[in-house]
């Protein structure tokens, strides 16, 4: 299928196939790509780009698991393994600045903390904050809070919720293609349990989002059935809000690669999923990987997000991540609008806070 | 006139006048002002290569009368961490950049006051004397302040440094050529009208020359577009401009201080330049202050050049901005982009092409 006709799907809101989005990424006309995810961008969202202000807590990076990948993860006694107390998160939430609406909250998965304190963990935040809106567990955590419980995935998701979890960040997708997850994180759950834990989580009313772990050893042909495999799901539930693609860090990890993403596979990697996700509402750039200016020229390439404030994020910060660990609200606006387009803040489940116009 | 009949203008090949020019970085968007100014360094370079250049920047001291206010590497003299380089640092430099495959040198300073035109002339004699390696060295106001320390005219100076040999002239010190903002910025810089001065004299002795641009500063859009004209106007002239090259100012450590110019501003002047400048060969792309990503997505909004590999560069570092490039990763860089990367010499003739 040549680019002429992919142009012509797109323009006639048809939706674009597997080998559609194999092509696309072979495509060197990165402009034509911006141009046709601009098109769909702005019919979902116009002009609109979200932000969330919000507060990062990594509670510890303790973990069970050991993906190649990763550059934060610890075992118990290990130089640099830390682990936050319940008291010390709630005193973290404490310094929140006014503006703060979200809390997003992953982890390692602990080795021997009870389900219960996890429980109390997002008790003891509603009572401190009762007005911040919890966005915590990867699917890979739910999977394990659920063997921690013994509940099954269902009551151990009702158990959170009913104790204040809000809402599902979308990590741990990383690559669906099994291979590919046995090579990088063979402890990790597969990706049919990934999306298994998004299923009964939407299922029961709980929002999500969904990422992609890009530029290690995946194939383009992994890269897009990944996002084929989310948009079925998508189609099933409804219950992605985002899907946010996450460029690989690889200093730090058993990953030997010498560079990072380049410009070109972060801008046409935004681009395609927003032409692929026909049906999720926002793509989301997140400055803390790809820094800012790749975030704010992907404003022009199909992304209506740049995620938030964010406040002291260590993922990424552990893997060579060379952004500052903050922005400020005002930062935000400034880059959206020197970008040409509208910002607006918003809450987690993207109810409108306020527009800049 | 609307962007669409600008941008017919620019497909028929017409050139635009300057309320034209910022009618697009008014209006156009970002990607139209990429689709523009991609035709157009198609037009000029069709054959899909990017090219670089393997040299270093030698700043041989950061001693500078001018002390401009956007500038984070000059000292005064008696400060701590003043510096003027020994002929053996400079010799030792020279020999490690041409082991490293190095065709050029650009060596600039500070303007410092104590060195006079024949330390220049025995320092490049003595360079050519010892290594087959292009001197491309001196900014206008460098030659400027030569010259009327030698009380000699800008022709006389610029005679005696090519006979001592000096090959080509950096574009540096243009700033924006306009003089309202260089009053505010660099009030003891040059004027615009000097800086063109110096670079006709090099033009007409033979000697090719770049051209640059800082904007983020103080100037306005308008102002922006006046330098691009005030290039082209010239170039009509002599036709000894090699290239051009557009970067932002660095705030970091500088009296001027303010935020950076964003990349969405560096990607449409960019791509402003290319489409103003229609008598330019080269456009180059800025990952000294851009970075590695912007500036390979920068050959998407009409670069065609990727610099220098810049062993060694001092002058943005002071600024706190300290990208690197190894010409290993310039080169994969550019083939990721879809492009055939060449390195090149000074005057863009190509030297080897990387498969």
């Amino acid at each position: 299928m040549d680019q002429n006709q992919i142009r012509e799907k797109v323009l006639s809101n048809q939706r674009l196939s597997k080998e559609d989005g194999i092509a696309l990424f072979t495509s060197r006309d990165l402009l034509l790509l911006g141009r046709l995810a601009s098109h769909s961008a702005s019919q979902k969202n116009a002009d609109r780009v979200y932000f969330v202000q919000n507060m990062h807590i990594n509670p510890t990076n303790l973990c069970v698991n050991r993906c190649k990948f990763c550059a934060f993860s610890r075992s118990k006694g290990e130089a640099g393994a830390y682990e936050m107390s319940i008291e010390d998160i709630v005193n973290k939430a404490r310094n929140a600045g006014p503006g703060v609406r979200e809390f997003h909250i992953v982890s390692g998965l602990h080795p021997d903390l009870p389900f219960s304190w996890y429980l109390d963990m997002l008790r003891s935040l509603k009572k401190e904050s009762p007005h911040i809106h919890i966005k915590a567990f990867t699917a890979v955590e739910i999977d394990y809070l659920a063997r921690l419980s013994g509940l099954g995935l269902k009551d151990t998701l009702l158990a959170l919720r009913e104790a204040g979890l809000g809402s599902l960040p979308g990590g741990g997708a990383e690559i669906f293609n099994p291979a590919v997850r046995t090579a990088l994180c063979a402890e990790k759950i597969s990706g049919n349990r990934w999306l298994e834990v998004m299923e009964i989580a939407h299922g029961i009313g709980l929002k999500s989002n969904a990422t992609m772990l890009y530029g290690h050893i995946e194939t383009i042909e992994d890269r897009v059935d990944h996002l084929i495999r989310l948009r079925e799901l998508q189609d099933r539930t409804g219950g992605f809000q985002a899907f946010i693609p996450l460029s690989f860090h690889s200093q730090n990890t058993e990953i030997k690669k010498s560079s990072y993403t380049t410009g070109f596979d972060d801008l046409k990697t935004l681009a395609i999923s927003r032409l692929m996700l026909d049906n999720f509402d926002h793509i989301k750039a997140y400055w803390v990987m790809l820094g800012e200016k790749i975030t704010q020229v992907s404003l022009s390439f199909g992304v209506d997000d740049i995620d938030g404030t964010v406040v002291e994020e260590r993922i990424t910060r552990m893997a060579g991540g060379t952004t500052d660990g903050s922005m400020t609200r005002d930062e935000l606006v400034d880059l959206i609008r020197q970008a040409g387009k509208k910002p607006v803040e918003r809450d987690t489940v993207y109810n409108t806070i306020r527009i800049w116009e | 006139m609307g962007i669409d009949n600008i941008a017919k203008k620019v497909a028929g090949n017409e050139r635009l006048d300057a309320e034209e020019g910022l009618a697009l970085l008014r209006q156009a968007d970002l990607l139209t002002l990429g689709e523009i100014a991609g035709s157009v360094r198609k037009r000029f370079h069709p054959e899909r290569i990017v090219t670089f250049i393997v040299d270093r920047n030698i700043n041989y001291t950061n001693i500078c009368v001018n002390k401009c206010k956007f500038c984070a590497f000059y000292r005064e003299a008696d400060s701590p961490d003043a510096y003027v380089l020994t002929r053996e640092e400079i010799f030792k430099k020279i020999e490690e950049t041409i082991d490293l495959g190095g065709t050029q040198i650009l060596m600039q300073g500070g303007v410092h006051p104590d060195l006079g035109i024949e330390y220049f002339e025995d320092l490049f004699s003595s360079i050519k004397s010892h290594f087959t390696i292009q001197i491309h060295s001196l900014s206008p106001s460098e030659i400027s302040y030569v010259a009327k320390k030698a009380k000699i005219s800008i022709t006389a100076a610029l005679k005696r440094l090519k006979a001592a040999g000096l090959d080509s002239i950096p574009g540096g010190g243009a700033e924006i050529l306009v003089d309202r903002v260089r009053e505010k910025v660099s009030p003891n810089k040059i004027r615009w009208r000097e800086w063109m001065e110096v670079m006709k004299e090099a033009q007409r002795l033979g000697m090719p020359t770049t051209a640059t641009m800082m904007f983020g500063s103080l100037e306005t859009q308008e102002e922006i577009v006046r330098h691009m004209v005030r290039l082209r106007d010239l170039q009509d002239e002599t036709r000894g401009f090699t290239a051009f090259i557009p970067w932002t100012y660095q705030p970091g450590n500088t009296e001027l201080g303010g935020r950076p110019a964003t990349a969405v501003e560096y990607l449409k002047i960019l791509s402003l330049s290319r489409i103003m400048l229609d008598n330019f060969m080269n456009i180059q792309a800025s990952w000294v202050t851009q970075g590695a990503k912007i500036a390979q997505v920068a050959l998407e909004f009409g670069a065609n050049d990727f610099g220098s590999t810049m062993i060694e560069e001092n002058v943005v570092a002071a600024a706190g901005v300290a990208f690197r490039m190894s010409r290993q990763e310039i080169v994969s860089i550019i083939k990721d982009a879809g492009y055939t990367p060449a390195q090149r010499d000074t005057c863009y003739n190509i030297l080897a092409v990387e498969k």
